[in-house]
């Protein structure tokens, strides 16, 4: 038995130490692979924008009175909007933004009504999420035109009223694109080296032919996956480091959270990929169909629906509720997390359960498929 | 049910028992009986579409039969699929070895995946390399080679575990005749040390290399013997008279 698993062990190793061949061997394909994701991180501009709806607001109001209520009552109104539950410190918003469930906080300061019955001038603070720093400026740009029209209905009863605004960033103070840009790069580069790479190089043993003869081989469908599979998340894993460090020396974009989590979720996301790239293989039967497959499948929606270039909360709602059968726009979240807002597995754990799951779906589909000798 | 019990088709490298596959209506194998002494060079004829190739990809085990029962190299098809495929060399008509790797990977590839040691490799290797007086070297991409060099290596690496009985899926198509004798010599070679050869071929004079041979006819066996005794069956001065007979039987029937 122990000789049995022995020579299975033997086997896998075999056949992985050709996979890494034929990788090293093209070293064509090996360079692109390589310097790709440099290059793409070193040309790539800035993403599209479009304008953005439901922009979540809390409003920190120490005390809540007439006035507070009124601008409450705006930002409820607008339509442009989502208002949060009142928020009664300017430290309890910080919580918000790092779990991501508000995207504007907008700060007031005690005793607004009896400043206007004093004809007191009154500060407000307006903070926004800028990972994605376009978006940010845009939500800011909303949130003012709201307190403006606050200020003036405000000032229409008591004879003015003068607000102070200040404006903050969070996360990404300079507002700087490439900040948004590389997590987004990292799972694009991911992507196409895990899902598309794999089921060209599956496809094409089963155009030559050499498929059936490994199917035919003491190889188990199980063996044949992972050794397919492995050498690509060595080079994947190789490509996330390349770009982290290219973004670190280059563009100094910010690392606040931790390399290994970030290294763990990468290593999730391409299995991920992996094995959809075998269940492509496994239900195309030529490369090219294959190939189709992978680009449409996997690299279009990851870049167009995962939140890389167009924000999702700026899609129409039935399009938000498609972008999360697409591991990419978790795994985007999860970098940006990881990088922009330095949070940690209590605030990741959903993301990185959706991660897993769809792992595991995939993997069992991946191998029932190629097990086509069952037929 | 009752078939031959393992031992006693000790002898017998392939056994077949009404092997059948269906595919949805379309019965593409048809309760075919047949079997294949050890040591034996068994030709499996057939005109394209006559389901030689869904009966050799049941007996491989990438298929499942619907009725029936198979043994090969004595282990039954439906339930010791393992066995079978530690004990049985594949080569497909389509060209089984990687272009991208070199003749010797190639070898340390395949013996690896059926679990040869290093050293078994290693000899191996030059076995197969002497055997083929393969003057390229063994550094040389697979790519490189010409075509009937790779195609006798093809064989030789599907032998390389020295399997029971190996398969030959039309493993001379678009080779010149001398390397078709050159093949044709190996193929003897390795039934002369006691592998089961089971070789589909389109060319018939290939067929008459063969010990015994079975023509296949719309999913059945048309005709079953040494190809002296078919030849002699059917009247004919040659296996081309012999398989044109059979071949245009079943459409005369389907016409009347």
């Amino acid at each position: 038995m122990s000789a049995k698993k022995a020579g299975s062990i033997v086997a896998l190793g075999a056949f992985m130490r050709k996979e890494v061949r034929h990788l090293l061997r093209d070293k064509q394909t090996l360079t692109i692979l390589l310097l790709l994701p440099i290059a793409q991180l070193l040309l790539f501009g800035f993403a599209v924008r479009t304008d953005i709806h439901s922009v979540r607001v809390a409003v920190v109001a120490p005390s809540p009175d007439y006035a507070t209520d009124a601008l409450r009552a705006r930002y409820q109104n607008s339509g442009r909007f989502e208002l949060a539950p009142p928020v009664p410190t300017y430290d309890s918003l910080s919580a918000l933004f790092r779990r991501g469930l508000i995207d504007v906080g907008v700060v007031l300061e005690p005793d607004i009504a009896s400043r206007l019955r004093r004809g007191e001038p009154t500060r407000v603070l307006v903070v926004s999420d800028a990972i994605d720093p376009n978006t940010g400026t845009t939500m800011q740009n909303y949130a003012r035109v709201i307190l403006r029209d606050w200020q003036q209905g405000l000032g229409a009863n008591a004879g003015g009223l003068v607000v102070d605004m200040r404006m903050r960033m969070r996360f990404n103070p300079t507002l700087e694109s490439v900040n948004l840009f590389v997590p987004g790069l990292i799972a694009l580069i991911l992507t196409m080296v895990t899902s598309l790479m794999t089921a060209i190089s599956l496809s094409r043993e089963k155009e030559r032919g050499t498929f059936e003869v490994l199917l035919v081989s003491p190889l188990h469908p199980w063996q044949i996956i992972v050794g397919k599979v492995l050498p690509y998340l060595a080079l994947a894993m190789a490509n996330v480091v390349t770009v982290l460090l290219a973004a670190l020396l280059v563009f100094h974009v910010p690392f606040r959270g931790s390399i290994t989590l970030l290294l763990a979720a990468s290593t999730l996301f391409s299995l991920v990929g992996l094995a959809l790239g075998v269940l492509i293989a496994a239900v195309t039967s030529s490369q090219l169909a294959a190939m189709l497959l992978a680009l449409g499948g996997t690299m279009l929606p990851n870049t167009l629906l995962s939140g890389l270039i167009f924000p999702i909360s700026s899609m129409p709602a039935p399009l938000q509720v498609v972008t999360n059968i697409f591991p990419a726009r978790w795994f985007i979240e999860i970098v940006r997390g990881i990088m922009l807002k330095g949070v940690g597995i209590a605030e990741l754990w959903q993301h990185l359960v959706v991660l897993t799951v769809m792992l595991v779906v995939l993997l069992v589909a991946a191998i029932r498929k190629t097990n086509v000798r069952l037929a | 049910m009752n078939t031959v019990a393992a031992p006693a088709s000790a002898a017998k490298a392939i056994t077949a028992h009404e092997l059948t596959r269906r595919f949805g209506s379309f019965v593409a194998v048809d309760r075919i009986t047949f079997d294949v002494t050890a040591g034996e060079v068994f030709g499996f004829l057939g005109a394209n579409g006559a389901g030689k190739t869904t009966a050799i990809r049941m007996l491989t085990g990438l298929l499942s039969p619907s009725g029936g029962e198979a043994t090969v190299a004595g282990f039954d098809i439906r339930t010791q699929t393992e066995q079978v495929r530690a004990h049985i060399g594949y080569m497909s008509q389509r060209f089984s070895l990687y272009d991208d790797l070199t003749v010797r990977e190639n070898i340390r590839l395949y013996g690896g995946i059926y679990g040869l040691d290093d050293a078994a490799i290693k000899q191996r290797g030059d076995e197969i390399l002497q055997e083929l007086r393969f003057t390229p070297s063994d550094k040389a991409m697979v790519a490189s080679l010409p075509l009937g060099w790779k195609q006798k290596l093809a064989f030789s690496v599907a032998l390389v575990h020295r399997p029971a009985v190996v398969f030959l899926d039309e493993p001379t198509g678009g080779v010149d005749p001398i390397t078709r004798r050159q093949f044709w010599e190996l193929i003897y070679a390795a039934a002369e040390r006691g592998t089961t050869v089971f070789v589909t071929t389109h060319y018939l004079d290939e067929a008459e290399y063969c010990d015994r041979l079975s023509i296949m006819v719309d999913g059945r066996i048309g005709a079953l013997g040494t190809p002296s005794e078919l030849k002699q069956q059917f009247g004919a001065t040659s296996l081309d008279d012999v398989f044109v007979q059979l071949a245009r039987a079943p459409g005369a029937q389907g016409a009347a």
